[in-house]
C-alpha cells in the first residue's frame, strides 16, 4: 500500500492521488494519521477490517489504534466512552455494519450524546458489487440523516475524502462520512475546497441542475453533463458532499434559476439525497424533482460494481437519459 | 472532600449508618413511585445497597460540588429503568437538592424515567439495555491510556445481560485487560416477564463472566458489609476487570412487590405507600457525623 510520502506532490492533491493511485479509503485513512500526528486526541477505531487492518494508524500510533474484533456495538459504545474523556475517535467499518449493526449505539451512545466521534463507513453503496447486498450499504444516508446532531458527507472522490475526513477531524460532534475502497473517478483538481455544509458548483448550465453526492456518482453526473451538452442541454451540476446540514440556499438557488432538479446518489430512492433535497426545496421553491437511486429493492444482479451503477441507471447514460425524459416532462425541450 | 464517608466512621457505626442510608433511599423510591406516574419499584429497591455502599462508604471518587471533577471516577448506571434508586442516591448524596425528588416524572422535570445526561452525577443517560459495558470500556480504555487512576464502575441489571452487546464488550474488557473496570450486577433473577431463569436462562451467569475473563466475586447485595469488603477490594485481580455479582431481592423491602415481575413497573397507590413504609419501617433520626447529611 502507497504511503504518504509525497515528495514534490502537496499532500491531498489530485496529482498526490494520481500518483499514488489511491482511493478514498486510502485517502481518509492517511488523513486520520494526519489527524493524530497533530493532535494527541484522536484515536482510530476498528472491528476487524481486513485489508485495511490498522492502516497506516497502528504503526505509527499502536498506543491510539484499538481493534474491538467482530464486534460492532463493542466498538460504536467504546467511541462514545472515549469521547466523554474527551478523545475523538476515528471508527472505521463497512458502512452497514457500523449504522445497522450498531445503529441504536449510533443513536444513543455518539448521536443522543452528542460525541466528538467520527464514523468513517466503506462499501457505502454497491462497491461491495459481486460481495451481494448483505455488504451493499443503500440505506446508510436515511439512517445517518435522521439522528439529531449527526453531520452526513458523503465526497465524490478520494481527493475530497482527504479534506471531509481532515474537516470531519475538526467538526465537533458526531459525522458520518460514506466511502468506499476502490479507486473511483476523480472530480477535483488541485483546489478543492471543501467546507462542511458548502456544496460545490463543479459546472454552471440554466436547464436543469444535477445534484449528486458520493464517489463515482458525481464524476458520472458530471459526465452525463457532457452528454447533454452535446444536445444543446446545459446542465448545472453540483456536488452536495454534506447531506446534513444541506446546503439550503445552494439548492434553492438551483431550483430558482434552473427549475428542474435531479438527484443522483448510489442509495435507496427513500430517505437519502433525493429526500434531503425535496425537504430543503419543497417550501421555499417547490420545483420538479427526480430522485436517481436504487428502487425500492435489494440487488436482485450478481456482478460488478459498473454493472451495478449501469442496471440502475446511476452511470452518464442513465443520468442523462432520465434528465432528458424530466425535461421533455416539464414541456423544457 | 470535606465531609465525612461512612468509611471513616467505627465498625459498627459504619453498618449501621449505611443502614440507615439504605432505608431512607427507600423510602424515596416508594414516595416517587407513589407520586409520579409509576417507577420501576423491583429493580430500584433491589439495587438499594450496592448505591449505598458505592456512594455513602467512600467507594466512588466523586464530589457533588463539581460532578464533573477531573479524576472522578465513573459510575455508569446501565439499568436505567431503576433511575428512582439513582436519583435517591444522587440527591442524598448532595448532587441535588432532596426536595427535587418529588419532581419525579413530573411536567418540565429533569428527572426522567430513565435517567437524562443534563442530571448532575448522571455521566450517561441509559434505559435501553445492553449500553453501559461498551461505553464504560471506553472510559476506562481513556483512563489506562493516560494513565490516570479513576475508576468505571457499570452497574447492569441481570435480564439486561440478554443483551448481546454485554458479551461483546464483556469480551473486549477482558482482552484490553481492563483492570480499572468494574461491573457490578444486580442479580434479583425477575425481569419484566418473570424469573430470569423461566424467560431466558442465565446461569450458570458467574462462570459466564469468568469465561469470559473476568475476576468474579459473589456476595449478598443487600449485605452492606459483604458489598463494602468487596468494592474497597478493587482489582479484584490485576490484569482483569473485576466483576461484582450482587444477589439481591427483586422489590426487596416492600412486602408486595419482592421476588415478583408484578411490580417490575408501576404505581402504587396511597394504600400500598402506607403499607411499603410500614413495611421498611420508621426512619431513624439523622445523626450529625453522617457523611450524607
Amino acid at each position: 500500500m502507497t504511503t504518504a510520502t509525497a515528495g514534490d506532490l502537496k499532500v491531498g492533491s489530485a496529482a498526490w492521488v494520481s500518483r499514488h493511485g489511491l482511493s478514498a479509503v486510502e485517502t481518509c485513512r492517511l488523513a486520520q494519521r494526519e489527524l493524530a500526528r497533530r493532535d494527541p486526541r484522536f484515536f482510530s477505531l476498528e472491528a476487524d477490517l481486513g485489508d485495511f487492518g490498522g492502516f497506516p494508524f497502528r504503526d505509527e500510533f499502536p498506543d491510539r489504534y484499538l481493534d474491538f474484533g467482530i464486534a460492532e456495538a463493542s466498538l460504536v459504545g467504546a467511541a462514545g466512552g472515549l469521547a466523554l474523556r474527551g478523545k475523538i475517535p476515528l471508527v472505521n467499518t463497512f458502512a452497514s455494519f457500523a449504522l445497522m449493526r450498531a445503529c441504536e449505539q449510533v443513536r444513543l451512545d455518539l448521536c443522543y450524546h452528542n460525541a466528538n466521534a467520527k464514523i468513517f463507513g466503506t462499501f457505502a453503496g454497491l462497491q461491495a458489487g459481486f460481495s451481494g447486498p448483505t455488504h451493499h450499504s443503500i440505506e446508510d444516508i436515511a439512517i445517518a440523516r435522521s439522528f439529531p446532531n449527526m453531520t452526513v458527507i458523503a465526497p465524490a472522490d478520494a481527493v475530497a475524502a482527504y479534506w471531509a475526513t481532515l474537516a470531519a477531524g475538526h467538526h465537533p460532534g458526531p459525522v458520518y462520512v460514506r466511502l468506499a475502497v476502490d479507486v473511483t473517478a476523480q472530480v477535483y483538481d488541485e483546489d478543492c475546497r471543501f467546507a462542511i455544509g458548502r456544496g460545490n458548483v463543479l459546472r454552471p448550465g440554466g436547464d436543469l441542475t444535477l445534484v449528486a453526492a458520493g464517489l463515482t456518482v458525481v464524476a458520472e453526473a458530471l459526465a452525463a453533463a457532457d452528454l447533454l451538452a452535446r444536445d444543446g442541454i446545459a446542465a448545472r451540476v453540483l456536488d452536495l458532499h454534506t447531506i446534513k446540514p444541506i446546503d439550503r440556499e445552494l439548492l434553492v438557488r438551483a431550483a430558482r434559476e434552473t427549475g428542474l432538479l435531479i438527484t443522483v446518489e448510489e442509495h435507496t430512492v427513500y430517505g437519502g439525497l433525493g429526500g434531503a433535497v425535496a425537504e430543503a426545496v419543497a417550501e421555499a421553491a417547490p420545483v420538479p424533482l427526480r430522485i436517481l437511486g436504487i428502487p425500492d429493492s435489494y440487488a436482485q444482479f450478481v456482478g460488478p460494481y459498473p454493472e451495478h451503477l449501469r442496471r440502475y441507471g446511476l452511470d452518464a447514460a442513465g443520468i442523462a437519459g432520465a434528465a432528458r425524459q424530466a425535461l421533455a416532462a416539464r414541456g423544457g425541450r | 472532600m470535606a465531609a465525612l464517608d461512612a468509611s471513616q466512621l467505627s465498625p459498627a457505626d459504619r453498618w449501621t449508618d449505611l443502614k440507615d442510608v439504605a432505608q431512607v433511599l427507600r423510602h424515596h423510591v416508594v414516595h416517587m413511585a407513589t407520586d409520579s406516574p409509576g417507577a420501576h419499584v423491583g429493580g430500584s429497591m433491589s439495587a438499594i445497597e450496592i448505591l449505598t455502599v458505592l456512594f455513602f462508604d467512600g467507594v466512588l471518587r466523586v464530589d457533588p460540588a463539581q460532578p464533573k471533577m477531573e479524576g472522578r471516577d465513573y459510575l455508569i448506571f446501565s439499568k436505567g429503568h431503576a433511575s428512582a434508586a439513582l436519583y435517591a442516591a444522587l440527591a442524598e448524596r448532595g448532587f441535588f437538592p432532596v426536595e427535587e425528588l418529588t419532581t419525579y416524572k413530573q411536567m418540565g422535570s429533569r428527572l426522567a424515567g430513565h435517567s437524562l445526561k443534563s442530571i448532575p452525577g448522571v455521566e450517561l443517560a441509559t434505559g435501553s439495555l445492553g449500553h453501559g459495558l461498551p461505553v464504560g470500556n471506553g472510559i476506562a480504555l481513556a483512563g489506562q491510556h493516560d494513565g490516570l487512576p479513576y475508576r468505571t464502575f457499570v452497574l447492569l441489571g441481570d435480564g439486561e445481560c440478554q443483551e448481546g452487546s454485554v458479551w461483546e464488550a464483556a469480551m473486549a474488557a477482558a482482552h484490553y485487560r481492563l483492570d480499572n473496570l468494574v461491573a457490578i450486577v444486580d442479580r434479583n433473577g425477575v425481569q419484566e416477564d418473570g424469573p430470569t431463569e423461566k424467560i431466558m436462562a442465565l446461569e450458570p451467569f458467574a462462570d459466564k463472566w469468568r469465561s469470559f475473563g473476568w475476576a468474579v466475586r459473589e456476595v449478598d447485595g443487600h449485605d452492606v458489609e459483604d458489598l463494602s469488603r468487596a468494592l474497597h477490594s478493587l482489582p479484584f485481580a490485576a490484569g482483569k476487570p473485576s466483576l461484582l455479582l450482587a444477589r439481591t431481592v427483586k422489590g426487596k423491602g416492600v412486602s408486595f412487590a419482592e421476588n415478583t415481575n408484578s411490580w417490575h413497573y408501576g404505581k402504587l397507590s396511597e394504600d400500598q405507600r402506607q403499607q411499603a413504609l410500614s413495611d421498611l419501617g420508621d426512619l431513624r433520626p439523622r445523626r450529625e457525623r453522617r457523611a450524607w447529611a
